[in-house]
């Protein structure tokens, strides 16, 4: 079944007609989405140039006309927030944001509009979502993916597609993909996530990526050494990784969620935590796959 | 983006939030003179740098002197403070061991304090919400606070749709053993702290200490003030106050070239896509037995130019033995890096070894780019593959 986004998916694009929404949903066309509009404000009645479909003014109108029930946005920035916000009020049901660099205060906002929402966010900041074969919104590459039993749930990007190309060559491959994105205030969690996959019949074992900074992967680690390991529970074998052991406490890595403050937040502090709950942990980014193989013979 | 302390009390005041009478002064001259502005007859001279624990640092030409901020009693005094300070070194606990040049120090009105609290403000990622924290711990490590005696901190979270009101205040003000006129200007302050954050667009307010004087008022002996880099467009002005001379040069540099750059110790220099990515390959440099030399992000819409601007900070830093590029094109694409790669290399003469390592889009075109420059790049497979490759070039070296 992969969880989020299948077949039926009918994806929409915010900064439609903008150089990023345009590559991408032409990528995604391409993968053999159902890509089927968007919207660029002012722009609304035209078609979109290069990708022949229609362009509206609002997000409702794109929504009524196209029947679309995702929506990914590329709109710069500084505008993000808005266009994230015009999402959920036009209940859209899943919504990813994919702009790197929105205010965090602006996310604080949006995040207090999810709640109660109709609306489910991934991102900002992330790659976005792909289930193989059926559907793919966002900026991953496409050709590395494989359609498998393997759900990959991480804050970094390329190192999902380190994770996707690991499990691609131990010949496992993927039931959905989902970025979530590197900023502290953010939609889904790995908590969200870990939620679908375990209900998800497809996903057979989870790949959780995660990085310095904040408690989100000690959170989801629990909530599997609650939910899914022990008699009577689904047992999916479990994956994990934290990058950043080497970073110094204080520095910004990057994301701007990645710098390590308290002290219980550090790469080692959460491998310990995943550990405890059950996770086969990697001791290298490179040995996603390998570690996976293993845990699946135990 | 950090700022110095005098600027910070500087902004807060303008949302009125109380703080000390105080001037800055770039000389020792300017200094009696903005002494002289002051009531008197306490004054405290302070080392104006962006680091933590001036107070217990030393200064590097006098280090069993007196520390990097004073208390004086007359204005020739502050001359002799702001004389020892001005154009020395300062160590502190957050400095690290080459310590920062103090440049300018900021002269302030004495204050009778009675008791020393601590307040601090950020967007908490567990909640996503403005938080305000207090502590009665005023003056201390935070951190060792929230650590060893988790129960003296006090958090309250702010509903971003209906605000902040004043029980929120009162809550902590209670808790922290106000009383009489102290909790109706703890309120106030609060307030008034919480109007500047929002409006500035801050990752972090700290009030530390935050003081409680013998007549009940509440002010600001010290602030720290951090803006969140992403919101600084719709604050021009707040540029100003960037202080180039606190960041480190090649940073500097990284920052100006719109790459993501953090200068670390070890002797490999990398340059990665990807935040996530970048972590992992200064981890799996460690797990092979060396160290890496920076953190690079070149983002996903790396081109040639950036790629060469990256080598050359990569290479500006004298420690950097060997070189690796690791890249997972995604946005970013292969090609495109391995034009960098080649323009860069014909530009800089790279004196060190280049392990690099190329997948996801456009890969082919990539590596046939690298094979047919002819450049003395080590080629590697894998991420795996890419550290060993790079850590058995140093260590050949």
């Amino acid at each position: 079944m992969a969880v989020l986004i299948d077949a039926n998916t009918r994806v929409m694009t915010q900064g439609f007609t903008g150089a990023q929404g345009t590559f991408h949903a032409s990528q995604g066309i391409a993968y053999g989405s159902t890509y089927v509009g968007g919207t660029t404000p002012g722009k609304g009645g035209t078609m979109h140039p290069e990708l022949n479909l229609p362009v509206f003014n609002t997000v409702v109108e794109c929504r009524d006309a196209t029947g679309a029930n995702a929506s990914v946005i590329y709109v710069p920035a500084p505008f993000a927030a808005d266009a994230i916000l015009e999402a959920i009020d036009a209940e859209i049901p899943l919504v990813i944001c994919i702009t790197e660099g929105i205010p965090v205060l602006d996310m604080v906002k949006v995040k207090r509009a999810l709640a109660g929402s109709k609306s489910i966010l991934v991102g900002p900041n992330c790659p976005g979502v792909i289930t193989p074969d059926a559907c793919k919104i966002g900026i991953m590459p496409g050709h590395i993916h494989r359609r498998g039993s393997v759900g990959i749930v991480s804050r970094s990007g390329t190192l999902t597609y380190e994770a996707v190309a690991q499990t691609t060559a131990a010949g496992l491959g993927q039931s959905t993909c989902v970025g979530i994105g590197g900023d502290p205030v953010k939609g889904m969690d790995f908590i969200d996530v870990l939620k679908l996959f375990l209900a998800d019949d497809e996903t057979k074992s989870i790949i959780m990526i995660g990085e310095i900074g904040g408690q989100s992967e000690v959170i989801g680690a629990e909530y599997l050494a609650e939910h899914n390991f022990g008699p009577g529970k689904p047992n999916k074998p479990v994956v994990g990784f934290i990058a950043g052991a080497t970073a110094p406490p204080g520095r910004r890595m990057g994301h701007a969620g990645a710098v390590i403050s308290g002290g219980n937040d550090t790469a080692a502090a959460k491998m310990e935590a995943m550990a405890k709950a059950g996770i086969m942990v990697a001791d290298s980014p490179s040995a996603l796959g390998s570690t996976m193989v293993k845990a699946l013979k135990k | 983006m950090n700022i110095h302390e005098y600027q910070a009390k500087e902004l807060l005041r303008r949302y009125g939030v109380a703080v000390l009478e105080g001037h800055v002064a770039w000389t020792a001259d300017e200094a009696v003179e903005a002494a002289k502005k002051l009531p008197g007859p306490v004054y405290v001279v302070k080392s104006q740098i962006h680091a933590g624990g001036r107070g217990a640092g030393r200064f590097t030409n006098d280090p069993n002197g007196k520390g990097g901020v004073r208390v004086v009693k007359s204005i020739e005094a502050v001359r002799e403070a702001a004389e020892a300070m001005i154009g020395k070194v300062l160590v502190t606990k957050q400095t690290g061991e080459a310590g920062k040049l103090v440049s300018r120090v900021f002269v302030e009105d004495g204050c009778d304090i009675k008791r020393e609290l601590y307040l601090g403000l950020l967007v908490d990622r567990e909640t996503s919400r403005v938080t305000i924290m207090a502590s009665t711990e005023g003056g201390m490590e935070i951190e060792e606070v929230a650590h060893n005696h988790p129960e003296k901190i006090l958090k309250v979270a702010i509903d971003p749709a209906s605000g902040i009101f004043p029980y929120h205040a009162r809550k902590l003000a209670f808790g922290l053993g106000l009383e009489g006129k102290q909790v109706g200007a703890f309120q106030k302050f609060v307030l008034a702290l919480y109007g500047a954050f929002l409006e500035l667009d801050c990752a972090i307010v700290e009030i530390n200490p935050l003081v409680v004087t013998g007549k009940g008022d509440i002010v600001a002996l010290d602030a720290k003030v951090s803006f969140d880099e992403s919101a600084l467009f719709r604050h021009k002005d707040l540029e100003a106050l960037r202080d180039d001379s606190e960041m480190d040069p090649k940073e500097l540099d990284a920052v100006k070239n719109d790459l993501n750059y953090v200068a670390l110790d070890g002797e490999i220099g990398c340059m990665v896509n990807g935040a996530g990515l970048a972590m992992a390959t200064m981890d799996i440099i460690k797990l092979y037995g060396s160290s890496p030399a920076n953190f690079l992000d070149v983002g996903g819409t790396a081109n040639a130019a950036r790629v060469t601007e990256a080598f050359r900070i990569i290479t500006s830093d004298v420690n950097v033995k060997a070189i690796l590029v690791n890249i997972f094109g995604g946005i970013a694409k292969c090609d495109m890096i391995a034009n960098g790669i080649v323009e860069a290399s014909k530009n800089l003469s790279l004196s060190v070894p280049l392990v690099v390592r190329l997948e996801g889009t456009n890969v082919d075109l990539g590596k046939k780019i690298l094979a047919e420059s002819g450049l003395a790049i080590i080629a590697a497979d894998n991420l795996a593959d890419a550290a060993q490759k790079v850590v058995a070039a140093v260590k050949g070296a």
